[in-house]
């Protein structure tokens, strides 16, 4: 059951806001007019492929590029030796311990992971491009990998960079390590796991590209580019291509999709824009599927030990986890910040845990850079805590919902300051689960699973009673925690003469409907027609200043920029408005996109009345500038942080170690919602890749550094027939931190769906001693899990499991 | 490399073009002839972005080789819409919320269309089956599953019975 979406002739003005109105983006989409980056020509155009290295590690002993300069349709052929600006990729954050080794768009002397660029050609068209990177000779001299994190912390692990003396990019640590130590020695029940959070690939649909023109004669550089933040690789690519940030116009075209892929600035953007000032044409480059595997930032990546105590009768004391993070051969825009700042401090989860510690060492390894993948860091915390909840639940003999409810942080202990250095702003736990528990049908179905298990059958729930950090920006948080730039969002809102509206986000959206919702928002906040406003983003030119989209910022900080500077055209407006009706400002009311004199509702003017007396500028208020237009730069004082619980219902077959899917629910709260069908919609999403992480996805190299899943046929991307079917429902508690009351939606089904799903599969072996499998959970790993249960465990599982063993028809 | 002229139909136009040998069909219809709608995922026949139809068939485009579809019938995205009005599938992705990046749905409604060419009242389970070849990485699929039974039931019976898409090119 789905929500109606309604057309935008049939919503209610007073009721934009909170409306399933279809999006405005979808016309230009289903008909094929919309423009992605590879599809854009321009006159002259060239083309650029990138010779790559096929090893995880080796030295460049030489590069002879002269076959490929000979081929006709070659118009250049360039390594590092041919760069002649500073050319090194930066990071975008700083932690106290952290080594940050250069990083360069063309490899010189020495490779580090398989894709590393190390040449590349420019052509006439795209197969001669291609064709001349075939013909490129890179001698290279092979050197030991390291590929595990663990292992390449050992003193003799090989060096990814031989300037430091170990692997250890950094060695973080947060919560009160002697406080929790204790209550682990004074706690009556613990319980522990070993975990690994696998490395997965974000896989957007649209591979990434780059459009280049560098224009000589003004020295101006425009850029076509797949990302979901201009406005930050403008203000990045002037320290690795020399070009003031004033020349550089970035626009995202339509983006097809990016999950945090197209966060990052890469060498090959940077790249195809210096190409194109070398050759002075446009340059157009555009990855190939195999490209994006060897070079979109991965993802997740950690290896973690686990630790929950608890007293007598279930309350949670304290959580202990030490985690080793896969940083990859560099340094990432965001890598140090997602599996430190990101990720511990959501080690709360929606509990009342008087102690946590948890230390993360960062290491380099011979494999892709990680970076921002939808949660980024939430869903490895959340992983943990949740595992952590079930395997505490099963330890003091608790129902785990029981056990999640008995240990939420109560509804009026809110705001709520966790000992992990954050403060929830809002929340009230119980009612999501209680939806949860009512959409599975939740006393029922451990009936069923009781007389499932006689029969030989295995269903199990998982649950997952997430939390996220959303709405990243508090610049000065940020700043603290090591962002290297601002994070606050801009918003400009322009009325026209003529009444009509235009307002610009420093956002960028890549299928997310920002230019529906937002318009929902602008509507609301003048009083004007949802149809009236337009929305424009994704320009450097056209909108000045932003940040982008990530870490569902868009509507707790877009949002907010924009109704933060639609209110203040209505406080203008105001002025002008109590000027021509010859009343005092405090007596104008506004309502319905109408100024009218308080008691005196006859004596009244519209929004776009005044817009147009605005530009008219003969009756203004005494030194007023004419004009309709305002911006806000919104910094938020806090993150926001939405929260839920999904459930997954499978049964698993202990002989195939297949696991069907009889349900899936998800309730979340993420505010007060702008549109309920774009916020379903990425519920589902989330879900989606979600439960690909937990059954489908992993990201495998071999000893030596090679991408073993280097396709879409060795990695597996979810199919229709791999997600379950998703039952979807809300509740609203709004954030006390922005203007709207909103939270953020885009990540919630990836940081839930993982555990929900893994959890079901443990509930369902439970008989069997079964308390964790490693993500994913494919058939084999399984039935091997089982397997190795009931040998180990054959002593510890009661008559009845051990009895349900055999009716399975014995799994051994 | 051996230049071939061919003659291609799409979206009913009549298009001559010289392609190398190699030239993939997608990058003929991309590169050469404009229809952009058509996308390029994978290059692997695996994700489905590059789906067209080639003589009222289901094909992707990215492993054809242009010289293949020579003197044949393409119907690519920009064929869907008659007249300005949306064929039922679009209109069901729209209203169904079946899209969100956009990049996978050209794709993704010309297999759909296929399958109700040959089934127009399919099931859950047969629209999930018949779309297994076109990947989504946004939607989490439900809704596209949605977008494709409100297109079988609101495509008259006729037009289902001969196939949908050659509804848009016989125009």
């Amino acid at each position: 059951m789905g929500i109606e979406t309604i057309e935008s002739k049939d919503i209610d003005a007073e009721a934009v806001l909170g409306s399933a109105v279809e999006r405005r983006e979808d016309p230009a989409l289903i008909t094929g007019e919309a423009e992605y980056t590879d599809d854009i020509q321009r006159p002259n155009m060239t083309h650029m492929a990138v010779v790559r290295s096929q090893y995880g590690h080796a030295t460049i002993e030489g590069i002879d590029t002269s076959a490929a300069e000979e081929l006709d349709g070659v118009l250049a052929v360039y390594t590092g030796e041919d760069v002649d600006v500073p050319g090194m990729i930066p990071t975008g954050w700083q932690l106290p311990s952290l080594k940050n080794p250069d990083r360069p768009m063309l490899a010189t002397d020495r490779v580090r992971h398989v894709g590393e660029a190390v040449a590349v050609v420019v052509a006439e068209d795209r197969y001669t491009a291609k064709d001349g990177v075939d013909l490129v000779d890179v001698d290279y001299d092979r050197q030991d990998a390291t590929v595990d994190q663990s292992d390449a912390l050992d003193d003799d692990a090989p060096r990814v960079h031989e300037e430091f003396d170990d692997n250890v990019a950094f060695d973080f640590e947060l919560g009160d390590e002697d406080a929790t130590n204790d209550a682990f020695e004074n706690a009556a029940h613990t319980a522990e796991v070993d975990l690994e959070n696998q490395r997965v690939i974000p896989n957007a649909m649209e591979p990434r590209a780059a459009l280049a023109e560098y224009k000589p004669s003004s020295g101006d550089l425009e850029l076509d580019l797949t990302t979901q933040n201009p406005h930050l690789h403008r203000l990045l690519l002037p320290g690795v291509i020399d070009v003031p940030e004033h020349k550089i116009h970035v626009r995202a075209p339509e983006v097809g999709g990016g999950f945090g892929s197209k966060s990052p600035l890469y060498p090959d953007e940077a790249l195809a824009s210096w190409c194109s000032m070398q050759v002075e044409r446009p340059v157009k480059w555009t990855a190939t599927r195999s490209e994006t595997y060897q070079t979109d930032a991965q993802a997740r990546a950690h290896q973690t030990t686990g630790e929950i105590a608890m007293d007598e009768d279930g309350t949670i004391t304290a959580v202990r986890v030490n985690t080793i993070a896969n940083i990859g051969a560099y340094l990432s825009i965001f890598a140090a910040a997602i599996p430190t700042v990101l990720y511990a401090p959501l080690l709360s989860g929606q509990y009342e845990i008087p102690s946590i510690y948890c230390n993360v060492v960062g290491s380099f390894t011979n494999t892709v850079p990680v970076d921002l993948y939808r949660g980024a860091g939430r869903p490895e915390a959340l992983f943990v805590v949740e595992r952590l909840i079930d395997l505490g639940a099963r330890e003091v003999g608790m129902d785990p919902a029981e056990f999640r409810r008995h240990n939420f942080i109560g509804s009026d202990d809110f705001p709520y300051e966790t000992p992990v250095a954050v403060t929830y702003d809002s929340g009230d736990y119980e009612p999501a689960l209680d939806k949860a528990l009512d959409l599975l049908d939740y006393d029922d179905l451990r009936e069923r699973q009781e007389e499932l298990r006689d029969e030989g059958r295995y269903l199990g729930v998982g649950f997952s009673s997430y939390i996220e950090a959303c709405g990243l920006a508090p610049s000065k948080i940020a700043g603290s925690l090591g962002a290297q730039a601002g994070l606050w969002e801009n918003g400009l809102v322009r009325m026209h003469p003529g009444g009509k509206v235009t307002a610009f986000c420093g956002t960028s959206g890549h299928g997310q409907g920002h230019k529906t919702t937002y318009a929902q928002i602008v509507a609301d906040e003048l009083g004007v027609p949802y149809d009236d406003v337009e929305i424009v983003e994704s320009d450097t030119d056209e909108v000045p200043e932003g940040r982008g989209t990530y870490g569902s910022r868009s509507a707790a900080v877009g949002g907010s920029a924009l109704s933060t500077s639609a209110g203040k055209v209505v406080e203008k407006a105001r002025k002008i408005a109590a000027h021509q009706l010859e009343a005092d400002e405090a007596d104008i009311d506004f309502s319905g996109g109408e100024f009218s004199v308080s008691g005196a509702p006859d004596r009244s003017m519209t929004i776009q009345e005044v817009t147009q007396q605005a530009y008219l500028a003969q009756d203004l208020p005494e030194g007023m500038e004419p004009g309709l237009e305002e911006t806000a730069f919104y910094d938020p004082e806090n993150f926001v942080f939405p929260f839920g619980t999904h459930a997954a219902v499978v049964e698993v077959d202990p002989e195939s170690g297949e696991i069907e899917f009889e349900n899936y629910v998800a309730v979340d709260d993420v505010g007060p919602q702008i549109n309920p069908k774009i916020v379903e919609g990425q519920i589902h999403g989330g879900v989606a890749q979600g439960v690909g992480q937990a059954l489908y996805e992993v990201a495998e190299y071999d000893d030596n550094g090679s991408l073993v899943t280097g396709s879409m046929q060795d990695y597996t991307v979810p199919k229709a027939e791999h997600v379950p079917h998703m039952e979807t429902d809300h509740t609203e508690t709004p954030s006390p931190h922005n203007p709207l009351g909103v939270k953020g939606v885009g990540e919630a089904g990836t940081i839930a769906a993982p555990q929900a799903v893994v959890n079901a599969v443990v509930d369902a072996l439970e008989p069997f001693g079964v308390d964790h499998i490693d993500m994913p959970l494919t058939n084999e790993s399984v039935w091997q899990a089982v397997n190795d249960s009931a040998v180990a465990d054959g002593g510890t599982t009661d008559e009845a499991s051990r009895d349900d063993d055999a009716d399975a028809g014995g799994a051994n | 490399m051996a230049e071939h002229d061919i003659e291609l139909s799409v979206n009913g136009t009549a298009h001559e073009l010289s392609v190398d040998s190699r030239t993939l069909l997608v990058h003929a219809l991309r590169d050469e002839l404009g229809y952009t709608g058509t996308n390029v995922g994978c290059e692997s026949s695996t994700c489905g972005a590059c789906t067209i139809h080639l003589d009222g068939e289901a094909v992707k485009s990215c492993t054809l080789l242009a010289v293949q579809a020579d003197g044949r019938e393409v119907t690519t995205v920009e064929g869907l819409a008659e007249d300005g009005t949306y064929a039922p599938i679009q209109e069901g992705f729209q209203k169904e919320h079946g899209l969100q990046c956009g990049f996978c749905t050209p794709g993704m409604m010309l297999a759909a269309n296929d399958l109700l060419a040959r089934n127009p009242d399919p099931s859950e389970e047969e629209i999930r089956e018949a779309i297994e070849g076109n990947l989504c990485r946004c939607t989490g699929y439900q809704n596209i599953v949605n977008a494709v039974e409100y297109a079988a039931d609101h495509m008259d019976q006729e037009v289902a019975a001969d196939g949908g898409s050659d509804r848009v090119e016989g125009e």
